[in-house]
Formats: structure tokens, sequence, C-alpha cells
């Protein structure tokens, strides 16, 4: 737990970090309303951040985990190297302001085959971005914002995708795509990223496999058919936000919600009648019968309305339990001396708890409360016990007998 | 990339090299008496320092060794003065661990680990200077270097990288064809059986022309074989000879 505090400690401050640093370069250019980090280098940064909710180990050794690292070094050899985005279009004044494009890949959730979640993800991400429009005037360069000029897409020359294969047995089996716990058991992994046009961007292999060269060539023609596939979803998808945004309707995260794109946990509705609830509902209450008044359960004495008393109230009932062996020879006892209503109300609210507890002590049983196995049960004689307690409680209950007798009278 | 010419009409490089030629080779196995295994490798102008500790007790955590094998342990670093602007970060950065891993993985692959169970095999490389081809000639040295400490291997463990231009593919690249967008394809392979313990490509090339680079990848690996076999038998026949006398 405090790893992963650590890790959102982090990338807070890498957030506050990037916006010191963006405040720093919006002071040295010409003011302007709305500023993404302009710097001198031509390139696109990729940071790749990874948090997994399925435990990943997370700055355990120095530095980021092997998997992230791994994981973040293929998406930028996939999507860096192989040139998917014309870097120099993003230029404003050469040698001096450039954009930087970031993109950031959060894992949701891991049931296998990151690399090829991440690399769709981020390919789907540049081609939706936009950016803002940027107009120059000699020296003087001005960025306007989404309400002033339509943003503008990135020039994009092709989408690589990666296409995973897991090698099982010194590669008797191949699984495309192995989810997570097929890539527990896998000998090796063989990642190739292609585009629709059939070129191969990044070939990776890891784990400790060895390869055949038809084996390769073999997941290349895979590859290959998969890609197209999903080249086909992505750019379905996107024409489809595209219509959604024109047409004003949903888009977006809020849209995938109701068709059960997002996974989460959804019942059926099931009719129901509330013509008449008020009316059921107020049978159901006529009907039940009503509580029976406790006898002589007196209400607190409450001398003027509005005043709380302290002291006074109901009559001590705490004294059951202890005193649920003698209740014979209490009641006995208790019938004799003639009961009083006060007493009365002891006795029977003893009796009513008493009869199902009557049993236990005849019984030497041994009556398992609860099924832990560390809780001892310790039985002391109950002979001995009922009648110290008899002894004990019976004066004292005598006692309390005769006082509320003297009491009354 | 418009001045430079990777690939002349007469079929020279920009070394002077045809397209198959590989860079030379000078190699010079124990260096380093204290570590078990050392090599030091010069490949063109990239110079590489491989050092093998092991196999030993497995140091750190003890929960990590496995029951059955040794654990390899690899790191890459580059020297500072390496490349042509100093390097600020040698190791530790994240090219670097993917090296790592990615040397890890290969030697693995080649290691019969299964020699050494519940043991630790500690294999360290430094670049010297890098012009090109930093893997492949790290995958050498290393073998260089484990086969000094006397670790049994399934067989040689030969690296290269080739690249390809104009429908040919060049064999063991350098800086120069490597930073020109060249599509550059490292392949480790143990020569004997054809297999390849690691392949990683970089930048596009068209799925037809596949075949045809891993082909020429397989033939310069084997050319390195013969090479490095060549530096172990001469290291061989000159410490047998010191003995003798």
């Amino acid at each position: 737990m405090a790893v992963m505090a650590v890790f959102y400690l982090m990338i807070l401050g890498t957030g506050i970090w990037a916006s010191m640093r963006s405040r720093k370069e919006e002071k040295k250019c010409s003011g302007d309303g709305m500023e993404i980090t302009l710097l001198a280098g031509r390139n696109i940064n990729q940071l790749v951040g990874i948090f997994t909710l399925t435990g990943e180990e997370m700055g355990r050794r120095s530095g980021p985990s092997e998997l992230s690292v791994k994981l973040n070094r293929q998406l930028e050899r996939c999507l860096r190297n192989s040139k998917c985005i014309d870097t120099e279009s993003l230029c404003v004044v050469s040698g001096e302001k450039v954009w930087q494009i970031r993109v950031d890949v959060h894992t949701l959730n891991d049931d296998g085959n990151l690399m090829d979640a991440a690399s769709a993800a981020a390919v789907a991400a540049l081609c939706h971005f936009r950016r803002p429009d940027v107009a120059i005037q000699g020296d003087q360069v001005t960025v306007y914002g989404p309400e002033e000029r339509d943003p503008i897409p990135l020039s994009i020359y092709h989408m690589p995708v990666s296409t995973s294969f897991a090698f099982f047995q010194q590669g008797t089996y191949l699984l495309v795509d192995p989810c997570e716990r097929e890539e527990r058991v896998m000998d090796g992994l063989l990642m190739i990223a292609m585009n629709k046009h059939r070129e191969i961007c990044s070939i990776q292999s890891s784990g400790g496999i060895m390869l055949l060269k038809e084996q390769v060539l073999r997941c290349s023609k895979i590859a290959s058919v998969k890609v197209s596939e999903i080249t086909e979803l992505i750019s379905k998808a996107l024409t489809n936000d595209r219509e959604a945004r024109k047409a004003g309707g949903r888009w977006g995260f809020a849209e995938s919600l109701p068709l059960q794109r997002i996974t989460a946990l959804k019942a059926e509705e099931t009719a129901v009648e509330t013509a008449d609830a008020s009316e059921a509902a107020r049978e159901v209450v006529e009907k039940t019968a009503a509580p029976p008044a406790s006898p002589g359960v007196p209400s607190p004495v409450v001398p003027v309305p509005g005043v709380g008393q302290v002291g006074q109230g109901l009559p001590n009932t705490w004294g059951l339990e202890e005193e649920e062996e003698e209740e014979e020879e209490e009641e006995e006892e208790d019938q004799g001396t003639g009961g009083d209503g006060g007493e009365d109300v002891d006795e029977e609210m003893e009796m009513e708890e008493q009869q199902p507890e009557k049993k236990e002590p005849k019984k030497v049983d041994v009556i398992e409360i609860s099924d832990s196995e560390e809780e001892e049960v310790v039985i002391l004689h109950p002979e001995t016990t009922e009648k110290a307690k008899n002894t004990g409680s019976r004066s004292h209950h005598k006692r309390a007998a005769t006082a509320k007798k003297s009491q009354k009278k | 990339m418009a001045g430079l010419e990777l690939l002349s009409d007469q079929g020279y490089r920009l070394d002077g090299r045809k397209a198959t030629e590989l860079r030379k080779f000078q190699a010079r196995m124990g260096p380093f008496a204290q570590a078990d295994g050392s090599a030091y490798l010069e490949q063109g102008n990239t110079k590489a320092l491989a050092v093998v500790y092991g196999p030993h007790e497995m140091r750190g955590s003890r929960s990590r060794a496995l029951h059955d094998r040794a654990v390899i342990n690899c790191q890459y670093s580059m020297a500072t003065f390496s490349t042509a602007e100093r390097k600020r970060r040698p190791h530790g950065d994240r090219k670097s661990t993917e090296m790592s891993l990615h040397l890890k993985q290969t030697f693995e692959a080649a290691v019969m680990t299964q020699l050494y169970p519940r043991s630790q095999i500690d294999i360290y490389v430094k670049i010297l200077q890098s012009d090109g081809g930093n893997y492949s000639v790290c995958v050498n040295a290393a073998t260089l270097a484990v086969i000094d400490a006397g670790i049994p291997m399934r067989d040689y463990v030969c690296a290269c990288t080739v690249g390809f231009v104009d429908e040919t593919p060049l064999a063991d690249l350098c800086y120069a064809e490597e930073s020109g967008g060249v599509s550059s394809l490292a392949l480790a392979l143990l020569p004997r059986g054809g297999q390849i313990a690691l392949l990683q490509m970089d930048a596009r090339l068209h799925q037809d022309h596949l075949e045809t680079l891993m082909e020429a990848a397989m033939t310069a690996c084997k050319g390195v074989s013969k090479v490095l076999d060549e530096v172990v038998r001469q290291h061989l026949r000159e410490a047998s000879m010191l003995t003798r006398e």
C-alpha cells in the first residue's frame, strides 16, 4: 500500500513539475492564452505510465519494474522508430519552437498481452488527437484555443499495431494473443508490430526460447491478417466518433457505458407493479396483530414533559442471564411470597428467557457456540455453581423483594 | 540522409566494405585475472569488454534462487566516453535495462544452467566505444567471456546486426548506417542448430523482405561463429604452450 501511495505521489509530482515547467516557458514567450509545452527539440516524447490493478510490483528494485521497462521500450520502438507520425509538421518556428507529443498509457486491468492493447490504444489515441491551431506572423506566434479555431489532427503516416505470439513446449504450440494465465506458463513471447500495408515495424522476441526461421515467417503471416482486422476496427471507431461529434450526439466515454462496452455489473430490470402499492402497504400494516403489550412494563416516569430524568426508568433487567439457573426455585419462592406487580415483571421476563436455557445446566454436554478451534469451552461443574449462585442470588433477590415490599407498604 | 550514400553503385558501403562483409574482428580472452572469465572484443570501431563471475552462491535475496538451475544476471552499461556526446547516465536508464534483459534472455537459452542449481552467474558488459551494433558486440564478447570462465554452453552465441538498403541486406552495421533510418535487424544465433536466441528489429520493412534479411543475418552470424571459434582455439594454444614450458 505504501508503494502505491509513493507511486501516486510520483505521478502528482510529475504533474506539478510539468505544470511548473510550462509556466516557466509561458513567461519566456509572449504571453498567450493556451499553450502546450513548447520545446526546442523535435521529437515525440513518449512516456508510458503503467499502473496495473492486479498487483504489479512497482519500484521494488531501483527504478521501474522490468515489465514496465520492457513495455515502455517496445512501445517506443514500435511507434517512434517506425516514424508513424510526421514530426516535421510539429515544428512551429524552426530552431525555436516545436510541439511535443506525449502518450500516456494507463492500464486499468491486466489480463495478459498488455503490449497489443497498449499499442492499439496508443495508435487510436494519436489518430484521435487534435492539436491547437497556430498562426505565425513574422516573429509573432499565436496559439488559438479550441473555441477560436478548430484544432488540427496530427499527420499520421501509418498505424503500427502489434500482435503477440506465445510459445509453449519448446515451440511445439503457438498461441496468438495470450491471456494472463497462458502468459504465466509460456516459454517465450514473440511480438510483431505491423501496419496494414504489410510493413513490419518491429519484431521482438523475449523469454528464453529458441526460434526457427520458419516459425518467425509463419508468425509474420498470421500477424498481417490480425493487424488488418484491428486497423479496420480502429478506423471504424474513429469514423463513428467523428460522425457522432458532428451530429451532436453522445460520444466518448459516456457513450460506451449503456452499450455495456465497459464491463459493469448490470442486472436486468424486473417489472414491479406499483399502482396500488400504498393500498397494499396499509393493509399489511393493519393486518399484523398489535404487538402484545408487555404486561406491566411501565413507561418511564417523566415528571414534567420535556425534562429528562436520570435514575428513574424501567426496572433493571440486566441480572437476568446470571440468574437463569435458579429460576425454578425463585419462581416457587416468589410465588410463595406473593409477587407484586414489580416483581411479576421480573419473573415473567425471567421465565420467558429461562425456558430455552433451562435445559442447559442439566446436561453436561459441550455446546459449541462457534466453530473456532481456538476458543476453549470450559465447563465448570454445574451443581456447585448452581448452589453457589442460588445461595448468593437468592438471598439477594429476597432482599430485593423484601425491599420492594417495604417500599410499597 | 540525402548526402550519405549507404550503398554505392559499385556495391561499396561508407567504410569501403562490400554488402556482406563483416568489420575487422579483434578479440582477446582473459585480459583480467581476477574475474572468473573475461574477454575484450573489437568489431570495427565498437569496443566491448565482458566480465563473468560465477557460478557462485546466490548473492542478495536467496529467495530468487531457482532449485533446478542457475540464475543468470546481466548488466549492460556504456562508458560515459563511449559516444560522440558524453553520456550522462551510463546505466540505469531504460535502454540499458532493456539491453540487460535481452542479454539475460539470450544467455539463459545458451548456457547449460541445469548443471548449477541454486547458484548465480553474473555477466557484466561494458561498451568502451560505440560505433553501431552494440548489442551484437556485447553478445559476442559475453560468449567469449563465458567460455573463458569455463561455463558450459550449448553452442557459441553469435550475434550480428544487419540492415536493408536498396533491396540489399548489409551485414554488420556501423553507427552511420544505423542512424540513417535503415531497418536494422539484430539476431543472436546458435549456429550449429540454426536456433535463434533473440530477434529484434526496428524501422519499417516490408514483410516480403523479411526472409532475405533473416537469411543474411544468419549467414553473417555463422561467419562470426567461425571467427570466435578461431579466437578460442588460438587462446587455448597459447595457454597450453605456456603451461607446457
